[in-house]
Parts: structure tokens; C-alpha cells; sequence
């Protein structure tokens, strides 16, 4: 069992039980399974301008914060307790598209070029992290979900938005990756 | 919220950053790999992840099921009548997606693997949803 919690899961396990977290949702509290809405909730609890997007009950939020949190000590256990042992098995052809942007670290799961506090002292870094996240923040309350909201929950659904949604995430992640990516590594 | 709702929804959530980090959903590069069409990975997770999701809808739905405080399980629609806001919006979350290489749970569940310099981007996160409260009523929809 700890030899299994300690080694990379292939997709064939990973996908049917991200997917699992739909129906458990449901069951545990009638709940949409979704994540980028936490930010909302957060910004709820303290808006200090009165914004009408942000008044309501913050509190009902609280389910999907509790659940943030769960993430995070997921992310302890998978990523300190029973961390896996090698490199990500990358594609070649994506560790040379890479190291051609000045990439040079595949060891860990974030190149270590860029995700340090040291990083943040340059602009490449000052832009991958805080304008990357910005966007991701952004994006996702304005197309009103996220990866877990509308590519897993929304599709799931069979919902006409989403499909829209995860069109978008990919005409910005295309974009993102062959054009302005280049001109920021 | 009652205990066992807190521990509920806590454990959920556990389990769902384990499988991000066991599968390596979280890594900036499985994200790259992923918008570079080199390999299966992501999208193997991902399409199953919607299959079994829609499988298990589908049930909810032809049982009537309820959740287990007895209440009907209600399956909301999306509003699809708004176009520009799925178009636009998504294009914004995916530029950051593939720049950022992390969603949103991916960022709290690298914070919790101790990459704490997460704390910038999900600070930002915060700010740009502040942000589009603030535009709401002035972006297209």
C-alpha cells in the first residue's frame, strides 16, 4: 500500500477518481463540484468597497474553503509524506521545445528557474506568478468556472457553456504557449 | 456547518490533492506538455474524469437520487444564453494556465507540497476575481 501512495499514479487511475469527486459531492451536500469560486468566497469576506458582485453570504462558501484547505494537506501527503521518488517521465519532444526557452531543471514538478521567491526579483518570474495567477482569477470568475467547474463538472453535465468555456482555455493556452511564451522565457 | 459535514467536505478535499500530486496534474510542465500535444496524459485524466462524471450524473438523475441528508440532488444547468463571457473569459484562464502552469486546486495543493512562493499566485487569483467584480458590469457577457 505505502509502495502505491509513493509512486506516480497513471492516468487511468488519476481520471476516474477526479471524476468520482462529482457524485461525492453531491452525495456529501448537494454540491457542484468546482474550486476557483473560493477566490470569490475570499473576496466576499472582505470586500472593502461594497462591490455588488460580492454581496452575499460569503458563509455558504464554506464547504468548498473547507474543501480548499483538504487540497492543500493533499497536497502535503502527495507531495512531502509520499512524495514520488524520480522526475516526471516527460515526452522528449516537450523537454526540447523547453530547454530551447531556456529551461534547464526538469527534476522537480515547477522548473525551478522560475518558481522561487528569488525568481519573483526578475521579470520573468514577476509574470509567470503573480500576472499567471492574476489571469487564472480573473479568467475563471469571468467564464464562471475553472478546470474542475467546467471541464470536469460543467462537461460532465453535458453543458453547452462549458464546452464554450474549455474552447476558450484552449485558444488562451495555445496562444499562451506557442506565441507569448517564447517572448517571456 | 456540522462536524461531520467539515470532516466530509476536509477529506474530499484531501483526496482530491493527493490524486493532483499523484498523477502530476500539478506540474507546470505536464501543463506544457499537455497545450503541446505531446503526450496522452492530461487528456486521458481529464476525459475520464468526464466520463465518469457524466456516467455517474446520468444515475443521479434516472434514480432521483438524494444526498444523504435525504435532500434531492439537484444538477444545475449552466447558463448557456451568454457566449462572449465562456469565450472570453476562458481564453483569460487559459492564457494564465499555460503561463502559470497551475488551476486553481493545483496552486493550493503545490502551496501544501511546500512550494511556498504558491502564496504569490493565489494572492493574485484573489486579486483578479476582486477585479472582475469590479468590471462586471462593463465586460461583455
Amino acid at each position: 500500500m505505502s509502495e502505491f501512495l509513493s509512486q506516480p499514479w497513471p492516468w487511468y487511475v488519476a481520471g476516474p477518481i477526479i471524476g468520482l469527486m462529482v457524485p461525492l459531492l453531491f452525495y456529501v451536500g448537494n454540491k457542484a463540484f468546482g474550486m476557483s469560486s473560493n477566490f470569490r468566497h475570499v473576496c466576499a469576506a472582505c470586500d472593502p468597497a461594497g462591490i455588488e458582485f460580492f454581496k452575499y453570504d460569503w458563509k455558504t462558501g464554506t464547504w468548498n474553503l473547507v474543501m480548499a484547505a483538504g487540497v492543500l494537506i493533499g497536497g502535503v501527503l502527495g507531495g512531502l509524506v509520499f512524495a514520488n521518488p524520480d522526475p516526471i517521465d516527460l515526452s522528449s519532444s516537450t523537454v526540447s521545445s523547453l530547454q530551447s526557452l531556456g529551461i534547464t531543471d526538469f527534476s522537480g514538478f515547477v522548473p525551478s528557474d522560475l518558481f522561487t521567491w528569488q525568481a519573483l526579483g526578475s521579470g520573468t518570474g514577476i509574470i509567470v506568478l503573480a500576472i499567471g495567477g492574476f489571469m487564472v482569477g480573473f479568467g475563471a470568475r469571468y467564464a464562471g468556472g475553472c478546470t474542475s467547474g467546467h471541464a470536469i463538472s460543467g462537461l460532465s453535465n453535458l453543458q453547452l457553456a462549458s464546452l464554450i468555456a474549455v474552447i476558450g482555455f484552449f485558444i488562451g493556452g495555445l496562444f499562451m504557449t506557442y506565441v507569448l511564451l517564447p517572448i517571456i522565457l | 456547518m456540522k462536524f461531520s459535514d467539515f470532516i466530509l467536505y476536509l477529506f474530499s478535499g484531501i483526496f482530491f490533492g493527493f490524486v493532483l500530486m499523484k498523477s502530476e496534474v500539478v506540474s507546470w510542465f505536464r501543463i506544457q506538455e499537455m497545450f503541446r500535444f505531446d503526450a496522452f496524459h492530461m487528456y486521458g485524466i481529464i476525459g475520464l474524469a468526464i466520463f465518469v462524471g457524466m456516467i455517474s450524473i446520468q444515475i443521479i438523475k434516472k434514480m432521483n437520487a438524494k444526498d444523504r441528508n435525504g435532500n434531492p440532488i439537484t444538477v444545475a444547468p449552466k447558463d448557456s444564453t451568454q457566449v462572449k463571457r465562456y469565450i472570453i473569459g476562458g481564453t483569460f484562464f487559459g492564457l494564465g494556465w499555460a503561463l502559470l502552469g497551475a488551476c486553481p486546486a493545483p496552486m493550493f495543493a503545490l502551496l501544501g507540497s511546500g512550494l511556498t512562493v504558491m502564496i504569490v499566485p493565489i494572492i493574485t487569483a484573489t486579486l483578479g476575481t476582486y477585479v472582475y467584480g469590479v468590471l462586471q458590469q462593463k465586460l461583455p457577457h
